[in-house]
């Protein structure tokens, strides 16, 4: 297998608090292949917008990687200063967050942020800038992208600033997206084109895009493969697909569940008793195990691993320790 | 108070030292040199007809003879030795300042306090109410705004004086002093009270209750109010500060408290007179005094500013 | 007829959104007025779910408030159980007060962080007056109980539970005038969907046990599905259509409604592509002419640029749409 484009491995971030240190991220591993749409799942405080800050290094502080590595084509960029982290950001790795307000600067004009970035990433001159940003806009579906390029963000609607943020994301023509919950705020009928958007501009493009939503429809619609986040853990990772019509970790197929849809008529939802264990009283073992209803002895006591189980597939359960292990 | 307290209530003394305030208190130095000192400077005033040398403003208890006794030298003629000296009528400097602490406080506190009933009352009616009520009331604070406020307490002092008899003024002048200092201090509450209720008021929880119908009074007594304190108290703290600084000035300029119910502005006053003639120690030890008082309390309140707003935790 | 607990007629709400006075005099700008409710009429049957659908601004939340009566009707009127609310006032409101409730959107916002649980719980009992002493505790015991919770739960504060367990507390607080009908205001969109399952499963076990009339507002279609018996479809403070939720489902008739189903992401869906839908939401302050949703309309003619299109009634709901009505859809 060729080398993925982002790896991550054993990934450990901690919050220091005077009642003890939390751990946000407890061993955190996957990967990312070139030009693939891994989308991120758990829910909230489950761990994975953590994982975009520590991967883009813009962990709030006084949180801190406390182990673990992150490379992005071999090379480490956990531990690297932060001017160079300045420079990997933006340039090679583009983010795109939930609220479009906060990306975008409201006191300059489309166009001068859009230039800007192009500028100090690529090196092009003003006009050749100019060009590629209206080029961008209209990729992304602003219409008369040539004539609003000057306008200010409040001038743009949710879905048409969203439009925006997804072109400034990418205007250094990065190799990897982090997208962290895009289409949140915007109404449902809006959400499908920033969706569709975000998914063909980086396929043309070949960049990666590492999808964090808490919206299971969006990453079905959208991901290659999905990695399932369970109190800061990975529970499962596979393709999407797969995941989500044959769930391997308890969670995963209780979490699947639990999300009515259009076509199911069922009269009760399964649902998983218990809530997700703050991060001051994960479980010893599997952080699951209380709300499992699997539950065997030896998940009270020890963590599973995340264990190959063959077509891409890993799962953290002891359900599926003994077979399987060691295909890769 | 409510049925649904706990019955272990031994706990709330462990849980209140747990809680997050106590704790950023503890490991805050300045919070904690503060407290101290503010501690000291308090317990001292509200001690000090037991724990001062003697009643300085008993004529029964001064001797002339000891004026102007530098600190801890033995006097001249009487031989008694005075921490901090004495002035000019033989009193002891560390008994008046303790007696001027108690006077500048209570004048401090009180002031406070009325002008927190007041600000907190307009704030929660101009917030919760809106409209026109709103508009008038905020105008009116605005205007005061555009006064110094030491200026307008001296307005309302000296209207306030021209209204009482003469032979009630000594007595009154203490209640007329927290009335003007109070009545220059009101806006700052009930601006802050007002945005918080307008914030509050909106929440759901309050919905919840007009839902089923609570009285508007219920609904801002028993809902909004223990919602806007924590910015209140902040203010509070550092109100106290400004309202002993306030009395000191006023005390200090002749128009506060009369030189028998002397504050530590008053006393002062009178040292200043001194300062050239070489009996420094009279002016200095209470203005020390103000100062650590005022200080303190102020570093208290920019503690406490701190320590409420999550955003800085 | 059918038996109707709530019925809407013509509920109409405008805001006044102008600049304040001076502001108008100096940039010589006119008031400004936002309509976010106009004419809006339906009813709610006795022990059924019916749900209001919508995206921003529609006016969804809007109709939930002034139906409990947080805000008041600019036109139209609400009768409840044959008495109309509006108008109403003293002791008689008092006691239609006692028969409708609330569930909040957001549940960090919606209980006081202040009181303990119990008082929380306690406070549209000792409203209502309908126990006092040990019988009030004992009532709030019981009901922590019914929503999943325990008696002990009563002494602690809010911020000692999660969103899932403090939606529960207001259920409970909700259930605790014994209410026959319950406006849920988007009650499980601040929720983690494992958490949101829990809810909507006790929210019908709920239904079932104390025989409720649940008005529930949603922007999610899964969730309506899930619950509703009918729904409305709101754009832009206008109904759309008024369906029978099966029939919604499986045979959408307004435009709008289709749009929406198509966007909706489903599971079922990997890889798939939903329909791409065209345009977003117009601003409310400055609607389009006629009918609403005429510039996003595929069906869209001269006549509904000009005019706006009046409900017809279709089956156990209506329609409000002139392709619908001259059979062009």
């Amino acid at each position: 297998m060729s080398e993925p484009l982002l790896s991550v491995r054993d990934l450990v971030v901690e919050f220091p608090t005077r009642r003890g240190t939390l751990r946000a991220l407890d061993r955190v591993s996957f990967d990312i292949a070139e030009g693939e749409v891994l989308g991120m799942v758990g829910e909230s405080g489950a761990g994975k917008s953590i994982t975009g800050s520590a991967i883009i290094g813009l962990i709030d502080r006084p949180g801190r990687i406390a182990g673990g590595e992150i490379r992005l084509r071999g090379e480490r960029i956990d531990n690297i200063p932060e001017d160079r982290m300045r420079s990997i950001r933006g340039r090679r790795i583009g983010m795109v967050f939930q609220d479009p307000l906060t990306s975008l600067n409201p006191l300059y004009t489309v166009a001068e942020q859009l230039i800007e970035t192009i500028r100090t990433h690529l090196g092009l001159s003003e006009r050749e800038a100019r060009e590629r940003a209206v080029a961008l806009l209209d990729q992304v579906g602003i219409p008369a992208a040539r004539r609003r390029i000057d306008d200010y963000p409040h001038h743009f609607s949710g879905g048409m600033r969203q439009r925006v943020v997804i072109a400034l994301a990418l205007a250094a023509e990065p190799e990897l997206v982090i997208a962290d919950e895009p289409t949140t705020a915007l109404d449902v009928s809006v959400q499908a084109q920033i969706i569709d958007v975000l998914r063909d501009i980086c396929a043309d493009r070949g960049a990666a895009v590492m999808l964090i939503t808490h919206d299971m429809g969006v990453i079905a619609e959208t991901a290659d493969r999905v990695a399932v986040l369970y109190a800061g853990r990975v529970a499962e990772i596979g393709p999407v697909r797969d995941v989500i019509q044959a769930a391997e970790h308890p969670y995963t197929a209780g979490l699947m569940g639990s999300i009515p849809t259009l076509t199911q008529t069922a009269e009760r939802l399964t649902q998983i008793p218990g809530a997700m264990p703050r991060l001051d009283a994960i479980p010893q073992g599997c952080a699951f195990n209380p709300r499992c209803p699997q539950v065997m002895p030896r998940c009270r006591t020890e963590r599973p691993d995340l264990l190959a189980r063959g077509q891409g597939r890993q799962v953290a359960c002891w359900l599926h320790a003994r077979e399987g292990v060691g295909d890769v | 108070m409510s049925d649904f307290t706990p019955e272990d209530r031994p706990n709330a003394l462990r849980r209140a030292w747990d809680s997050d305030l106590a704790y950023s208190f503890r490991t805050s130095p300045v919070a904690l040199v503060s407290g101290v000192v503010a501690t000291l400077i308090i317990l001292g005033a509200v001690l000090a007809p037991l724990i001062a040398p003697h009643n300085p403003f008993d004529p029964a208890t001064l001797n002339l003879m000891d004026g102007f006794t530098p600190p801890m030298e033995p006097n001249a003629f009487t031989g008694n030795v005075y921490w901090l000296g004495t002035d000019n009528q033989g009193r002891d400097v560390f008994s008046t300042i303790l007696y001027g602490a108690r006077t500048s406080l209570f004048v401090g506190f009180a002031a406070v306090l009325f002008a927190m009933t007041l600000g907190i009352t307009l704030g929660l009616i101009a917030g919760f109410r809106g409209g026109w009520l709103d508009g008038l009331l905020m105008r009116v604070a605005d205007v005061q705004l555009t006064f110094p406020s030491i200026l307008l307490a001296l307005l309302i002092f000296g209207v306030a004086r021209g209204f009482i008899p003469a032979a009630y003024r000594e007595a009154m002048a203490i209640w007329v002093l927290i009335v003007a200092i109070g009545l220059s201090d009101w806006v700052q509450y009930a601006r802050v009270v007002r945005g918080a209720t307008m914030v509050e008021k909106n929440k759901e929880y309050v919905q919840a209750a007009r839902v089923i119908g609570a009285h508007p009074v219920k609904i801002l007594v028993r809902h909004i109010l223990p919602n806007v304190m924590g910015p209140v108290l902040v203010i509070a703290t550092i109100g106290l500060a400004l309202a002993i600084i306030a009395e000191a000035t006023l005390s200090f300029l002749g128009v506060g408290l009369p030189p028998t119910q002397p504050s530590l502005g008053t006393l002062i006053r009178i040292g200043q007179g001194f300062l050239f003639s070489g009996e420094w120690w009279i002016l200095a030890f209470p203005s020390a005094a103000l100062l650590a008082l005022a200080l303190s309390v102020n570093l208290l309140g920019d503690w406490l500013r701190d320590a409420l707003n999550p955003r800085l935790r | 007829m059918s038996d109707a607990l709530v019925r809407i007629e013509g509920l109409s709400r405008t805001f006044d959104v102008s600049k304040p006075w001076l502001n108008r005099v100096i940039e010589r700008e006119p008031k400004a007025f936002l309509t976010a409710v106009a004419d809006v009429s339906f009813e709610i049957r006795r022990g059924e779910t019916f749900a209001l659908v919508g995206e921003s601004g529609s006016g969804k939340s809007t109709i939930a408030k002034m139906i409990v009566g947080l805000l008041a009707p600019s036109g139209g009127r609400i009768v409840f159980d044959g008495q109309p609310m509006t108008g109403t006032d003293g002791a008689a409101m008092r006691k239609l007060r006692k028969r409708f409730q609330m569930i909040f959107q957001d549940p960090f916002a919606s209980l006081n962080p202040r009181w303990r649980v119990g008082e929380i719980i306690a406070e549209p009992i000792r409203t209502f007056g309908l126990a006092s002493g040990a019988e009030v505790r004992r009532e709030v015991a019981r009901l922590l109980e019914v929503v999943g919770l325990g008696a002990r739960d009563a002494a602690k504060f809010p911020h000692e539970f999660s969103g899932g367990q403090r939606q529960r507390i207001a259920i409970a607080r909700a259930l605790s005038s014994r209410p026959e009908f319950i406006v849920c205001d988007e009650p499980t969109s601040a929720l983690d969907v494992s958490v949101q399952a829990q809810i909507l499963n006790l929210m019908r076990d709920l239904q079932d046990e104390f025989g409720l009339t649940y008005l529930f507002i949603s922007h999610d279609l899964s969730v309506v599905r899930h619950m509703a018996g009918r729904i409305g479809v709101l754009y832009l403070g206008r109904l759309a259509e008024v369906a029978e939720a099966k029939r919604l489902f499986t045979d959408p008739r307004h435009p709008y409604s289709r749009m929406l189903l198509d966007a909706v992401p489903d599971l079922a869906m990997t890889g798939r592509r939903r329909k791409q839908v065209e345009g977003e939401i117009p601003n409310p302050i400055d609607p389009p002419s006629g009918c609403a949703f005429h510039p996003r309309c595929p069906l869209v003619a001269d006549r509904c640029r000009r005019e706006v299109p009046r409900a017809v009634p279709s089956g156990d709901g209506m329609t409000a749409c002139f392709a619908v009505e001259e059979g062009r859809g």
